[in-house]
């Protein structure tokens, strides 16, 4: 325990980095996720093709590349990002986007047909229909396959630690080297600040789907 | 009934024509419907005629020949399009009502997101529209708490909200258990004598005799008999619609 209060400190900027690297990728990708959807179900056939290319690549590619690419592999066309821990977040936000977008989709096809026919017929245009009438009910069916998303990302951004950002996976690997007799402490220090993100997150969720659950 | 404003029928279909694939779903549909019209579209499943209703409003696009609402040619996909079907209501036979908003939203959403009306000027008019299709004791409810006569009344009411120049109906009583049939029937009628222009494809014989000033016969794709209910149920000209006629006026 002792060991602990020596290097809480160390732990609590760990646990903090994992957790901002977590919540401001997650809300670029739930962004860019929902402009994606939008696009694939749009009916201009260019937009379309567009976000499918974006999806495939980004859905196939191992995260790990995606880091490769925006850390060392931007630097050849001089392209830099202002910190390791922002070029973390943009390749956890560009990868779990193509899963937020493919979510979301799923969800936007288990509305009837009839609800946006309804809306063009009333008048409103794509957009309108869609933030107003489709989207809002998508996001009630996709909360839990969204909760997954989320969960995977979370867990995800422990790539981040391989380049160069002090996460907690980070922080297992400092404190492990310089600590081996404490070994089983320090995994179960981090393997818990993984379970303070995850485990409320999944509470979280399940009260989400009661709470947006619509009555057809 | 007939109030025309000017020569130029208020809905006019020239030579259309619709394929799904191979099927030629509307071949050569000539159709013009007058201000004030209510024109009532009878046929086998399958004949065309709910198609011929959802191309008015460009729910289903056609392959050829043209179709104008109030002398303006229907646009293609876009703002264009988007104007002009706020003025033509429709109401399907699934009711497709926004299921996450309230009774009371639901009429709301097209004059306040369309029309930019204020919420008060929207709630005002809605309320009144659903105390005229007497549900406007249900306003906060959902629509899934509604019955399905209930439902499509409020359809009907969330249409009429955009003061629209022509209603399409789309087979609106052919979801609806038989007891619940009557009350939207009779929210039909006094559109009718209101003078609403009325498209109205339907199985409900008595509907066409007692509201239509003209009933349409399609088959196969075709407008295959056109003339007044009276004339059309008591002395139809074509096989077809006697053949038709003789199988559902006889129970």
């Amino acid at each position: 325990m002792e060991f602990l209060s020596e290097n809480w400190g160390l732990i609590q900027s760990a646990f903090l980095t994992t957790l901002s690297l977590a919540v401001v990728s997650g809300i670029c990708a739930l962004l860019l996720g929902t402009v994606l959807a939008a696009m694939r179900v749009s009916p201009i056939p260019a937009l379309r093709g567009l976000a499918t290319f974006y999806v495939e690549i980004f859905r196939n590619t191992p995260l790990t590349v995606v880091f490769f690419f925006l850390v060392f592999g931007l630097v050849y066309v001089d392209v830099q990002f202002p910190s390791r821990f922002i070029a973390a977040v943009a390749a956890l936000a560009l990868y779990t986007a193509a899963f937020v977008c493919e979510a979301l989709r799923s969800g936007i096809n288990a509305v009837p047909a009839g609800q946006a026919e309804a809306a063009r017929a009333l008048g409103l245009d794509f957009r309108q229909s869609l933030t107003t009438v489709v989207l809002p009910q998508a996001f009630r069916t996709v909360v839990p396959p969204l909760g997954n998303v989320w969960i995977a990302l979370a867990k995800n951004t422990s790539i981040a630690a391989g380049f160069a950002v002090t996460d907690l996976t980070a922080l297992l690997q400092r404190l492990a080297n310089a600590n081996a007799d404490q070994l089983l402490l320090v995994f179960a220090a981090v393997v818990l600040g993984y379970l303070v993100i995850t485990l409320p997150s999944a509470y979280g969720i399940s009260v989400l789907e009661r709470r947006l659950a619509i009555v057809r | 009934m007939t109030s025309r404003t000017n020569g130029e029928p208020l809905v006019r279909l020239a030579g259309v024509n619709k394929w799904f694939g191979e099927l030629h779903v509307l071949q050569d549909i000539d159709l013009a419907i007058d201000r004030g019209e209510v024109v009532v579209v009878i046929g086998p499943s399958g004949s065309g005629k709910s198609t011929l209703c959802r191309t008015i409003n460009r729910l289903e696009a056609i392959d050829k020949g043209e179709i104008t609402i109030d002398g303006q040619r229907l646009p293609e996909e876009g703002k264009e399009l988007a104007r002009l079907r706020s003025d033509v209501g429709m109401v399907f036979q699934s009711f497709n009502l926004f299921a996450h908003k309230t009774i009371l939203e639901n009429v709301m959403l097209g004059p306040i997101k369309v029309r930019k009306q204020s919420k008060g000027d929207a709630q005002k008019r809605a309320r009144e529209l659903l105390d005229r299709v007497g549900v406007g004791a249900q306003a906060d409810k959902y629509p899934a708490q509604l019955s399905g006569g209930q439902q499509q009344r409020v359809a009907i009411a969330r249409a009429l909200a955009m003061d629209p120049k022509v209603m399409l109906f789309d087979e609106p009583t052919s979801a609806l258990d038989p007891e619940m049939i009557n009350e939207v029937l009779d929210v039909m009628t006094s559109l009718a004598r209101d003078g609403m222009t009325m498209i109205v494809v339907t199985h409900e014989m008595g509907f066409a005799r007692r509201a239509a000033n003209r009933v349409v016969f399609m088959d196969g794709g075709r407008i295959v008999e056109s003339a007044e209910p009276e004339t059309f149920f008591t002395n139809p000209t074509s096989d077809r619609a006697k053949d038709f006629l003789s199988k559902i006026l006889n129970h």
